[in-house]
C-alpha cells in the first residue's frame, strides 16, 4: 500500500490517502474502514438521462464518489472490498444522500476520512505501507485423501483449493484401486498447486503431512514435471521443502509453522510470531495458570492491576460494529503499551488468530500472578455462539 | 480382533505368520514373498508381506494402513485387522480398532525395545489406552521376539509385571488380560504348543491360537434400529459400487432401502458379502462389503452412516460429551483445535464450551464454567465440528457415541456423546428431539447411566 497525503488534526480528525497495491492490501483496508467513516474513490455509475421528448437513455460514467459508509463487505476468496453508503457530496450524475456501492479497486486510489483516527488505525496504515513485511509462502497440508493449498501472506491465510477425494484401502489381493486412487489424488492436488501458487511471487512452497505422503507427493510432482517437461515446476525445485505434520487439516498449518526448518526460512514474519505467541500463552497456562487469563472481564482487571506482559489481541475486535466497543478495545491496547507491555495484534484470518478468537478474541499473559481473579465466578459469558 | 502394539514390535510378522500356518496362504505364494523379500535384502519381512500389500509398504518395510484378513479358529470366525505401529498413522489404527472387539497387544522382548515403546513417547501405552477407550475390553499381550534374549522367563516375567500393572490402571480387568510369550518370525508358539527346549522349561500355558480360541464373544445389539459405519468405498465388479464397513447394531438384507447419512439420501442394499463370500443378510459385529445401487459413488465419504430410514442416525455438528484428558502438554481452552475420531471418521472440530469439571470418581460437578482443563481432569465440553457428522447418545448405540480427540499427533482425550444438540440437529431427524428435549443437564441422570463405562474411561486417566 502506498501513502499519498495524511491529513490529521490535533483531536485525532482527518483524512489519509492510500493506493492499494495487491491483494492484501484490501485486507487492510477492510480493517481500516469502519461504518460512518467517509470514502471517497473513483468508481463507475450507472446514469439515466430524461431527455426532453420523455425518452430515456442510461449510460455509465467514471465519476468520484464520496459516501458514508453504512455497510462493508468483504470477500476473503476473491479480495474484494465493497462498501454501502450514501453519497455525501453531490455532483453532476449522483445527487446527495443517494445510495452507491463502492468497490475499492487495485492500483486506484482512496481517500478515507474518519472522525478519529485511533492508535491501532494509524498503526494499521504503517503496517500497510511497510514493504518490508512481505513474505508470501505457500503451503499444501495432506493427508491421504485431503490437502489443503493455502497461501500464507504477512496478514492472511487463505485457502486456495480443498481437495478431498476418496482413494479405495488396500485390501486383499487389490491394491490397484489404491494406487490408482492415490496417484489421482496427487494429480489434483499437483494441478491445484499450478493454478494457486504463483511461483514469481512465492518464496517456498511448503509440503506437510503425517508419515510419508510428502515424500511421494514430492516424487510423484517431479517426476510428472520431467514427463511433461514442466519447466515451471523444475525450476522452482528449490523452493519446496518438506515438513512433518500431523493431519491434513487446516489447522496444522500451526505446527507446520513452529518447525524449525520453516523458522529459518520464513525468518520472522507476522504469522510465525503469532503462533508463537499463542504457544507461549498455553505454556504459561500450563505451568503457572495464574499468569494467564483470557475473557474481557478478566483482561481489564489484570490491566487495572498493571500486570500485563502481553496482550494478544484479535483484529476482529476492532472491527465490531460498535463504536464505544471499539473505543473500550483501544484504550485496553493503549494502556497495556503506556505501562511497557507488548501487544501482538493478530490477524484474524490465520490459523492462530482463528483459535484466539475462539478464546474471546484477547487473552493476557502477566508479569506476576494474579491468583485472586481465577477465584471469581466467570469467564464472562458474553460468547458469541 | 485388531493387532495392535509399539512401531517395529513385529505385528504383521506375526500375523502372517499365524496365517500361513493356519494354511490361509499357500506356500507358492510364500515363496514368492521369500524370494522377493530376499533381493530387497529384507528377508525377515517375508511374513509381513502377506499383509502389507502396498509397494510402499513393503519398501519401508511398515505398515500404513490397516490390512484385513479372516481365520477360524476351533470355536470361532475371527476376522483379523493388522494396525500400523508408526506415530504418524495411528487415524489409521482407530479406525481399525474402533471395529474390534478384542485386541492383542504385541510387545517386542528385546532389551531396550520394550522400554521404549513403553516409556512415553512410545505407542505401546497410548495403543493400549486406545483400544480401551475404543471399547476392547479383552487383550492379549503377546510377548514377542523373546528367541532374542534366549527364552528367558525372566524376562518375560518382567514385561509381564510392568504391563500389568499399567493396564490394570488403564481399565482392564485382570481376568480379561492374557500374557503369551512367542516369536513371530520362528512361529513358536503360535498355533502348536512350543518346542523350544528353553521355553517348555518354563511355560506350560497356551498357545497364541487357543487364547485367541478362549476370548469371549460380546453381546450383540442386534435389536437395536441398523448402523453401518463406512470405511471404505471401492469399485466392485459388475454394476454400482461396493462400501465396507461394520454393522454396529441391527441387521441387513440385501435389497433393503437404507438411509445415508449425514447426506439424508436412500440408496438400494443390491449385494452383502462378507470376507468374499455373497451372503443374504449381516448382522451387527460382522464385517461386510455393501454393494450400492442407485446412488452416486461422489456423494459418499469415509465416515458416513448406512442406517435404518425408519430410525435414521442423529446428524449434528454441535453436541456435548463428557471428556477424560489424557496426558496433554497444552492445557485445554476454548477454541481449542483438534481432530475428532469417531469410528472411521476423523473430522476437524473446536471445543467451544468448557461446561464444567466434574470431578474423577464421584462425577460431581467442581467447578462450572473453569478457565482451563489440565492433565487427568475430566469434564463435559461442547465441541463443534466444521461440518455436519453422524453420531448417537452414548447411552443409545455405544459404539458411535464414543469418540477419541486428538492434536497434534497426540491423543488427548476419550469422550462419550451425552447431548446431540438441540438447535442444530437436521429437521428430519425430528423423533431425536426428544432425546435432547430436557436441555436442562441432568447430572446425576446421566452418571447412573454411563457409570460402567465411566469407570473403566476414568481409569485410563491415571498414570500416564
Amino acid at each position: 500500500m502506498k501513502l499519498v497525503h495524511r491529513n490529521i488534526d490535533k483531536d485525532g480528525g482527518g483524512s489519509i490517502t492510500l493506493i492499494p497495491e495487491e491483494s492484501e492490501d484490501m485486507w487492510h483496508a477492510y480493517n481500516l474502514i469502519t461504518k460512518g467513516d467517509s470514502v471517497r474513490a473513483s468508481t463507475i455509475r450507472k446514469v439515466q438521462n430524461e431527455s426532453s421528448t420523455g425518452s430515456s437513455t442510461s449510460s455509465r460514467v467514471r465519476t468520484t464518489l464520496t459516501i458514508r459508509v453504512e455497510n462493508i463487505d468483504f470477500d476473503t476468496q476473491a479480495c474484494v472490498l465493497r462498501l454501502k453508503g450514501r453519497n455525501i457530496e453531490e455532483n453532476q450524475y449522483v445527487k446527495m444522500g443517494a445510495y452507491h456501492t463502492l468497490d475499492l479497486e487495485i492500483n486506484r486510489k482512496f481517500t478515507l476520512i474518519k472522525s478519529e483516527w485511533d492508535s491501532i488505525a494509524l498503526e494499521r496504515v504503517e503496517m500497510a505501507c511497510d514493504p518490508t513485511q512481505n513474505a508470501d509462502v505457500a503451503a499444501i497440508v495432506m493427508q491421504e485423501g485431503l490437502a489443503h493449498i493455502c497461501l500464507i501472506t504477512a496478514s492472511m491465510t487463505l485457502v486456495r483449493a480443498k481437495i478431498d477425494q476418496n482413494i479405495p484401502r488396500k485390501r486383499k489381493g487389490n491394491v490397484k484401486q489404491h494406487e490408482k486412487g492415490l496417484c489421482r489424488f496427487f494429480d489434483s492436488v499437483m494441478q491445484g498447486i499450478l493454478r494457486h501458487v504463483n511461483f514469481d511471487i512465492v518464496k517456498c512452497v511448503l509440503i506437510a503431512s503425517p508419515g510419508f505422503v510428502r515424500d511421494q507427493f514430492y516424487e510423484y510432482i517431479f517426476q510428472e514435471a520431467i514427463k511433461m517437461d514442466n519447466k515451471l515446476l523444475i525450476e522452482n525445485k528449490s523452493k519446496f521443502l518438506l515438513i512433518h505434520s500431523s493431519s491434513g487439516f487446516k489447522h496444522s498449518l500451526k505446527e507446520v509453522l513452529l518447525d524449525p526448518a520453516v523458522i529459518a526460512k520464513m525468518a520472522d514474519t507476522k504469522a510465525l510470531g503469532e503462533v508463537r505467541a499463542l504457544e507461549a500463552f498455553y505454556t504459561m497456562l500450563q505451568t503457572e495458570p495464574a499468569k494467564a487469563f483470557y475473557g474481557l472481564k478478566h483482561i481489564e482487571k489484570a490491566c487495572e492491576a498493571q500486570a500485563i506482559e502481553t496482550l494478544l489481541i484479535s483484529d476482529d475486535l476492532f472491527r465490531c460494529q460498535d463504536v464505544s466497543q471499539r473505543k473500550k478495545y483501544v484504550a485496553l491496547v493503549d494502556s497495556v503499551r503506556e505501562l511497557g507491555g507488548d501487544v501482538k495484534l493478530f490477524s484474524s484470518m490465520h490459523v492462530s488468530g482463528e483459535q484466539l478468537g475462539q478464546l474471546t478474541g484477547v487473552a493476557a499473559i502477566l508479569r506476576f500472578p494474579l491468583p485472586e481473579l481465577d477465584e471469581e465466578e466467570d469467564i464472562s459469558d458474553t460468547d458469541s455462539n | 480382533m485388531v493387532v495392535t502394539g509399539h512401531v517395529d514390535a513385529g505385528k504383521s510378522t506375526l500375523m502372517g505368520h499365524l496365517l500361513y500356518k493356519l494354511g490361509r496362504v499357500n506356500s507358492k505364494v510364500m515363496h514368492k514373498y521369500e524370494q522377493e523379500s530376499k533381493k530387497l535384502g529384507k528377508q525377515s519381512f517375508m511374513y509381513a508381506w502377506i499383509l502389507d500389500e502396498t509397494g510402499e509398504e513393503r519398501a519401508r518395510g511398515i505398515t500404513m494402513d490397516v490390512g484385513q484378513s479372516k481365520f477360524e479358529t476351533d470355536s470361532k470366525i475371527v476376522t483379523l485387522l493388522d494396525a500400523p505401529g508408526h506415530k504418524d498413522f495411528i487415524p489409521n489404527m482407530i479406525t481399525g480398532a474402533a471395529q474390534a472387539d478384542v485386541a492383542l497387544l504385541v510387545v517386542d522382548s528385546t532389551r531396550g525395545e520394550f522400554e521404549t515403546g513403553f516409556e512415553s513417547g512410545g505407542q505401546t501405552r497410548e495403543h493400549a489406552l486406545l483400544v480401551r477407550s475404543l471399547g476392547a475390553s479383552q487383550l492379549c499381550v503377546v510377548v514377542n521376539k523373546l528367541d532374542t534374549v534366549g527364552w528367558s522367563e525372566e524376562r518375560f516375567l518382567e514385561i509381564s509385571n510392568k504391563l500389568g500393572s499399567f493396564l490394570k490402571q488403564a481399565g482392564f480387568r485382570e481376568r480379561d488380560v492374557t500374557f503369551v510369550p512367542c516369536s513371530g518370525l520362528t512361529g513358536e508358539n503360535l498355533t502348536e504348543p512350543c518346542t523350544e527346549p528353553a521355553l517348555t522349561k518354563w511355560y506350560k500355558g497356551l498357545t497364541l491360537l487357543e487364547v485367541i480360541d478362549k476370548f469371549k464373544c460380546p453381546e450383540r445389539p442386534i435389536s437395536k434400529p441398523f448402523r453401518l459405519s463406512v470405511n471404505d468405498i471401492f469399485k466392485g465388479t459388475g454394476s454400482g459400487f461396493c462400501v465396507s464397513g461394520r454393522v454396529e447394531t441391527g441387521m441387513v438384507q440385501s435389497g433393503d432401502k437404507v438411509l445415508i447419512q449425514p447426506q439424508n439420501e436412500t440408496a438400494l442394499v443390491k449385494a452383502l458379502m462378507i470376507a468374499d463370500v455373497p451372503t443374504m443378510t449381516a448382522f451387527a459385529g460382522d464385517c461386510v462389503t455393501v454393494t450400492i445401487a442407485n446412488f452416486d459413488q461422489q456423494n459418499i465419504a469415509v465416515g458416513y452412516i448406512l442406517c435404518d430410514p425408519l430410525s435414521p442416525v442423529p446428524v449434528t455438528s454441535k453436541f456435548e460429551a463428557r471428556i477424560v484428558i489424557f496426558n496433554t502438554k497444552v492445557p485445554i481452552t476454548r477454541g481449542y483445535p483438534v481432530l475428532l475420531h469417531l469410528q472411521s471418521l476423523s473430522e476437524q472440530a473446536v471445543i467451544t464450551k468448557l461446561v464444567a469439571q466434574l470431578n474423577k470418581s464421584s462425577g460431581e460437578v467442581v467447578k462450572r464454567k473453569p478457565k482451563c482443563l489440565l492433565r487427568n481432569n475430566n469434564a463435559v465440553v461442547v465441541i463443534e465440528t466444521s461440518r455436519p457428522i453422524c453420531l448417537e447418545l452414548y447411552r443409545d448405540i455405544k459404539e458411535l457415541g464414543r469418540f477419541m480427540l486428538r492434536v497434534g499427533g497426540v491423543t488427548i482425550a476419550a469422550g462419550l456423546v451425552t447431548q446431540v444438540n438441540l438447535d442444530s440437529v437436521l429437521i428430519n431427524n425430528s423423533w431425536y428431539f426428544n432425546f435432547s428435549l430436557d436441555c436442562t443437564f441432568n447430572f446425576s441422570d446421566s452418571v447412573i447411566i454411563q457409570e460402567n463405562e465411566w469407570k473403566s474411561l476414568k481409569g485410563s486417566g491415571f498414570g500416564i
